[in-house]
């Protein structure tokens, strides 16, 4: 029995390779492949055949062979065949040409292996052949459905199935199909289709005619990369001078215009000799252009002071120092316009000079002479600038500019002082800004650092008003280089800067101790660091500031150490539980020291009593109450003041039963509210629902509305998509291996069916 | 001076057309909406019991048979056509949007026993006690010409099922074994036994195709390979199984519908644990069938009743019955899942809503709105227990509740009679064996 089961799992597993070596093929073709056998070659079977004689040589064969007959009864040489004779082919024929050569020592192998080899095994009975190919069945059939795992998957996890699942086919023919069959008929329709053809206007998806595409092939990526890069830096570059420009015009300071105009003026008469040593012939194009100016300017009467205004100034001249001025200014103007330009060779340069000289100061005379106050200072600056000019110009080196401008010194000085000016504006700026900042700080930070910020504002605003005047005085000397100037802007700017860390502390409000501390470091580090300034001793402002600061620095220091002493006095308690001591009587001491502490702080409150009041309250409210149910004025006399009768109201009185005894009877410590709110735990879920793991998460899903009350429109929608979607009158087929992107076997079923028959 | 100006977008408040609503700006900040949860919660109760108001499922009886209705089929390309077979061998043809019979054929003579509609719709074939499997076309014969079938095939033995192949001109009928046939041919292709009872019912795989299913009267259900020709496995339950179903979505899953009141819900690889036991019938189930989805299927009992099961759930979701529906034979869902038929014994055809709420007809798109909504939040209270009482409520006739009752009590006993007899042996000679492995006798190879 053992011996042909073992039989039987042999075959099985014989089976079973042969099934995966199959695998790839859509079915297994064992049953058919016997049959094939038939067409084969007649020297395959005769080498069949040998084998089978081979075979058929061990006496043991219990079952005969079957023998095959061929047509011929011929028997040649070349043929092995034993039929017709009768007599059987021994081994040891066969073997006898081997014997001789070598070279068939493999098949002299094979042949002692087939000699040894017992006999084929019993075949299995029907029953378990049927079983191992029910097995390898159903193993095949389990492979190919195991293909639909995933979509399974897929589609039991789906947020949303939408059925049926194949996309209906749109019948709509694509538009360009359509208008290539079109034609034109009407001499309209032709023009129009002529036109349409003439510049290719493409029909079908990517929107872009020929000749867009040759333009888009025509530049390059990077080409359109480093364009697009120039022209944003461009974009930026001009957002940012109208930005400028905007804010410029918006100062209102008229010295700063002033000052403003003359740098203008100063750069262009630069780049004229810029342009004049580079481009003459622009240059003197750029010369035409100022002379018609002045042509204009002489031809109009708009800076002659004939106007209405100027002719109200005038009146007002007499009172008003302003008045006078503005109209000096514009006669000023005209005169400068008026001016005529001349483009000097380097030999001519001296004499026309001396002209000019014979020209500016008759001028001059006029308009002294016309207002007739000598003490204007505007033309007394202006004198002595002439005057200077007149010493100094021998000495320059001849240059070909416009003689207007050749005042070199006078530029010179203005254009530092504009710059002094410009920074100065600046700082202003900066500090207006702060002051907002610390406004803007002040609930936040402490009452202190806001009264020295403020203090340390004004401070700084006084040294810029001294700073200022201190600036006119120099500027009406001349006596300050402008590099000195420079310096104590540097220095102010250094002042600044070690201010700033006080300024940005401020918002941060200190709540911890830790946060004391570090403030307080800070404050000594700050401290520390003033003094500096105040060595370097250029700004006297600063020291009473300083000393402001220092003493409250101090008292800081000194609010410290208080609590740091209070903290110190707490200590040693907190120690001593930690780490028992061994001298007991210390321990004692303190103890007691704790418990007095302890007993301050609460002397107001006692919580146990609070507690046992608490719980009689709770015990007298969970009590039954009793009914009085005595109505007075009944059965006796009523009225104010009448109380019904003490035997009425024992009558009435319905005494409510006892309750059971409350759990915490015996537990002093403890109150158990047994009062449970049956209204509301009808309405609550009492064990957590099966696909959540925890109650928060329950909770959290419940929490969250999805009613489009508290959601958005599109949030409401997703919230509330239906799992399953159907049309209302559509066939929903089963799904297909299509559907999902596998593809079917294209053989079907019955074919395969048919081809191998049981 | 720059005036500036306050400006609003006309999109944000012109409506685009007359017929549309006026846009309500909406402020979503929390705190003008507050108690989200109880106003939801009021919403849901709200839906549930409007859900219990609207139930209202039966839709209409065909009647026209003069005997038990055996068996029903759907065409496979019109929604509103069925096929029905009677016990006294009359097969009707119905129309559903008219509820009437269009056609009726005296097919067999006895009972037909199966029906089924080929994959074009241009045909069905029956089969009968008479032995014969016939084809017959769907339209009506023209006029003069005489009611014939297209083909019949005379068997030996007595046909008790059929089916069609849902691709291939081929079909499958069962009897004393499986035999698949070539629609072309008066003889099976192939035939295929395993054991020796007769077979109830046989059926095709809809996506797979090649697979076949069958019940058989000795307790087993057999899978079979048509393009190998063989069987593959065999599963015995500890009662017979009247029929089964494969899940038109998911290729291995199929639902066996078993005299010992329960359904089995099985993995085709993995038959010796079912994946779902479905319990709630107090009677053998006599048939079974699929929504297309698959997310779902209707049993019919012989209890009286009809279920409807979630795949994934052992208890069903809704039971239907009227007082004059009596053994209930044999079941279809309609195509478009919105329907459910029913044939029983008094000779009816009942068709059902599968939802039985649902409102039918074109709805607005708010209304689609509102339902999504009202279904969400039913969901999402589903575990509270006032909403659950609601939602969980039916209607049971008296036969059935006291047979609920009964059976509670019988399953109660035996449980408890377990855990004695477990409490009262050596640890581990009485083993816990679980509902699903508890049904399952025997896979055979």
């Amino acid at each position: 029995m053992q011996a042909a089961e073992m039989n039987a799992i042999r075959a099985a597993e014989g089976l079973l390779a042969l099934s995966q070596q199959e695998e790839l093929v859509d079915l297994p073709n064992y049953p058919m492949s016997a049959s094939e056998d038939e067409g084969d070659s007649d020297g395959e079977r005769k080498h069949q055949k040998l084998l089978e004689s081979i075979g058929s040589l061990n006496g043991k064969n219990r079952w005969k062979l079957a023998e095959r007959s061929e047509a011929s009864l011929k028997v040649s040489e070349f043929n092995v065949s034993s039929e017709g004779s009768g007599e059987k082919l021994v081994l040891s024929d066969l073997l006898e040409p081997v014997k001789t050569s070598s070279s068939l020592a493999a098949v002299k192998k094979q042949l002692s292996r087939v000699k040894s080899k017992k006999a084929v095994e019993l075949p299995l009975d029907k029953e378990e052949v049927e079983r191992i190919h029910r097995e390898i069945a159903f193993n095949k059939t389990s492979q190919t459905l195991s293909k639909w795992d995933p979509i399974v998957l897929k589609n039991r996890q789906a947020e949303q199935l939408v059925f049926p699942l194949e996309k209906e086919q749109s019948d709509s023919v694509p538009i360009e199909h359509v208008f290539s069959s079109w034609k034109p008929r009407t001499p309209l329709e032709q023009e129009v289709f002529n036109l349409l053809h003439k510049n290719k206007q493409p029909v079908t998806d990517p929107l872009l005619t020929p000749m867009e595409k040759a333009s888009l092939k025509a530049m390059s990526l990077e080409e359109a990369k480093m364009r697009r890069a120039e022209l944003q830096r461009a974009r930026a570059l001009q957002s940012y001078y109208e930005a400028r420009a905007r804010r410029e015009k918006k100062i209102k300071s008229k010295k700063y215009h002033k000052i403003v105009k003359k740098g203008k003026a100063k750069k262009a008469l630069k780049e004229f000799e810029q342009l004049w040593k580079v481009n003459p012939v622009a240059a003197i194009k750029e010369l035409e252009k100022i002379e018609k100016a002045r042509m204009m300017e002489r031809m109009s009467l708009k800076h002659q002071n004939s106007g209405k205004w100027a002719k109200s100034k005038a009146i007002m001249a007499k009172y008003d120092l302003e008045a006078r001025q503005a109209m000096q200014e514009q006669l000023a103007k005209n005169k400068e316009l008026t001016q005529k330009l001349q483009v000097v060779s380097e030999s001519e340069e001296e004499e026309k000079g001396a002209e000019e000289e014979e020209l500016l100061v008759p001028d001059v005379v006029n308009e002294v002479q016309m207002f007739a106050d000598g003490s204007n200072p505007w033309m007394l600056r202006n004198c002595n600038s002439d005057a200077k000019g007149e010493i100094q110009k021998p000495e320059q080196p001849p240059e070909p500019v416009v003689q207007e401008f050749s005042e070199s010194e006078e530029d010179e000085r203005p254009g530092a002082e504009e710059e002094i000016l410009l920074q100065e504006f600046e700082e202003r700026r900066s500090l207006r800004k702060r002051s907002e900042l610390n406004q803007n700080a002040e609930p936040v930070g402490s009452q202190e650092t806001k009264d020295s910020g403020t203090q340390e504002v004004l401070s700084e605003l006084k040294a810029l008003t001294q700073k200022l005047k201190q600036k006119k005085h120099q500027s009406s000397k001349q006596k300050v280089s402008s590099g000195g100037t420079i310096l104590q802007v540097q220095r102010e700017e250094c002042a600044l800067e070690e201010e700033e860390p006080l300024l940005l502390q401020r918002p941060e409000r200190a709540q911890t101790l830790e946060d004391l501390e570090d403030i307080a470091h800070e404050k000594y580090s700050q401290n520390k660091e003033l003094p500096r300034p105040v060595l370097k001793g250029d700004r006297t402002e600063r020291n009473p500031n300083n000393q402001t600061d220092a003493p409250k620095g101090k008292k800081k220091k000194e609010q410290m150490i208080d609590l740091q002493n209070l903290l110190t006095t707490k200590s040693p308690s907190v120690k001593s539980l930690a780490v028992p001591t061994a001298i007991e009587e210390l321990e004692d001491e303190e103890e007691k020291h704790q418990k007095q502490i302890i007993k301050e702080a609460f002397a107001g409150d006692d919580v146990i009593k609070d507690f046992l009041k608490e719980k009689k309250e709770a015990v007298e409210a969970s009590k039954p109450k009793d009914v009085d149910l005595t109505l007075p004025g009944w059965g006796e006399w009523g009225g104010i003041g009448l109380k019904p009768s003490a035997k009425k109201r024992r009558r009435f009185l319905i005494k409510a039963p006892k309750g059971p005894p409350r759990k915490d009877k015996n537990l002093p410590n403890v109150i158990i509210n047994e009062k449970r709110n049956i209204h509301a735990a009808a309405h609550q879920v009492r064990v957590l629902p099966y696909p959540f793991t925890h109650h928060k998460q329950f909770e959290r899903t419940i929490q969250t509305p999805i009613g489009s009350t508290w959601n958005t429109q599109r949030a409401f929608q997703k919230l509330t998509t239906p799992r399953v979607v159907t049309k209302p009158g559509h066939i929903i087929k089963p799904i297909k291996a299509e559907d999902v992107g596998y593809s079917s076997s294209s053989r079907s079923d019955l074919s395969v069916t048919q081809s191998n028959p049981k | 001076m720059k005036v500036k100006m306050l400006s609003r977008n006309p999109d944000n408040y012109v409506r685009e057309t007359k017929l549309d609503l006026q846009r309500v700006p909406r402020n979503y900040d929390p705190t003008l909406h507050p108690f989200e949860v109880p106003r939801e919660y009021v919403r849901a109760l709200n839906a549930t019991k409007l859900e219990r108001v609207f139930a209202k499922p039966f839709l209409a009886s065909l009647d026209g048979h003069r005997d038990g209705v055996n068996c029903l089929a759907k065409h496979p390309k019109s929604l509103a056509t069925v096929l029905s077979g009677a016990c006294d061998g009359e097969v009707r043809i119905w129309n559903l949007t008219k509820r009437k019979c269009i056609r009726t054929i005296q097919a067999h003579e006895g009972f037909v026993r199966g029906i089924c509609t080929r994959f074009c719709g241009t045909s069905f074939f029956t089969v009968g006690d008479d032995k014969t499997v016939k084809q017959w076309k769907m339209d009506g014969p023209g006029y003069g010409e005489e009611e014939e079938p297209l083909h019949t095939i005379l068997g030996k033995t007595v046909y008790t099922g059929i089916d069609h192949h849902w691709k291939d001109p081929a079909f499958a009928t069962c009897g004393q074994q499986v035999d698949i046939w070539d629609e072309q041919r008066t003889s099976p292709i192939c035939s295929m036994t395993w054991g020796f009872d007769s077979i109830n019912s046989v059926k095709f795989n809809p996506i797979e195709t090649f697979l076949l299913g069958s019940c058989a009267s000795d307790r087993n259900i057999v899978l079979y390979d048509m393009r190998q020709a063989t069987p593959l496995k065999k599963v015995i339950l500890d009662m017979r199984t009247n029929t089964i179903c494969w899940n038109p979505m998911e290729a291995f899953i199929f639902t066996a519908a078993n005299e010992d009141y329960n359904l089995y819900t099985f993995d085709m690889r993995a038959l010796d644990t079912p994946v779902m036991v479905h319990m709630d019938h107090v009677s053998a189930v006599l048939d079974v069938d699929y929504c297309p989805t698959g997310k779902e299927f209707v049993s019919a009992s012989f209890d009286k009743s009809i279920r409807i099961f979630p795949v994934d759930k052992s208890r069903s979701r809704e039971v239907y019955h009227t007082r004059r529906m009596q053994h209930v034979i044999c079941v279809c869902w309609t195509a478009d899942s919105r329907y459910i038929m029913c044939g029983s014994d008094e000779m009816n055809i009942r068709l059902w809503k599968a939802h039985a709420s649902e409102k039918l007809g074109v709805l607005a798109s708010r209304e689609r709105a509102a339902q999504d909504y009202n279904r969400k939040l039913k969901e999402k209270f589903q575990h509270y227990p006032q909403i659950r009482r609601i939602a969980c409520h039916r209607h049971l006739p008296k036969s059935i509740y006291s047979q609920i009752q009964e059976q509670r009590v019988m399953r109660e006993a035996r449980r408890r009679k377990e855990l004695n007899r477990r409490k009262h042996s050596k640890p581990g000679s009485v083993p816990v064996v679980s509902e699903r492995k508890k049904h399952v006798l025997a896979v055979v190879k």
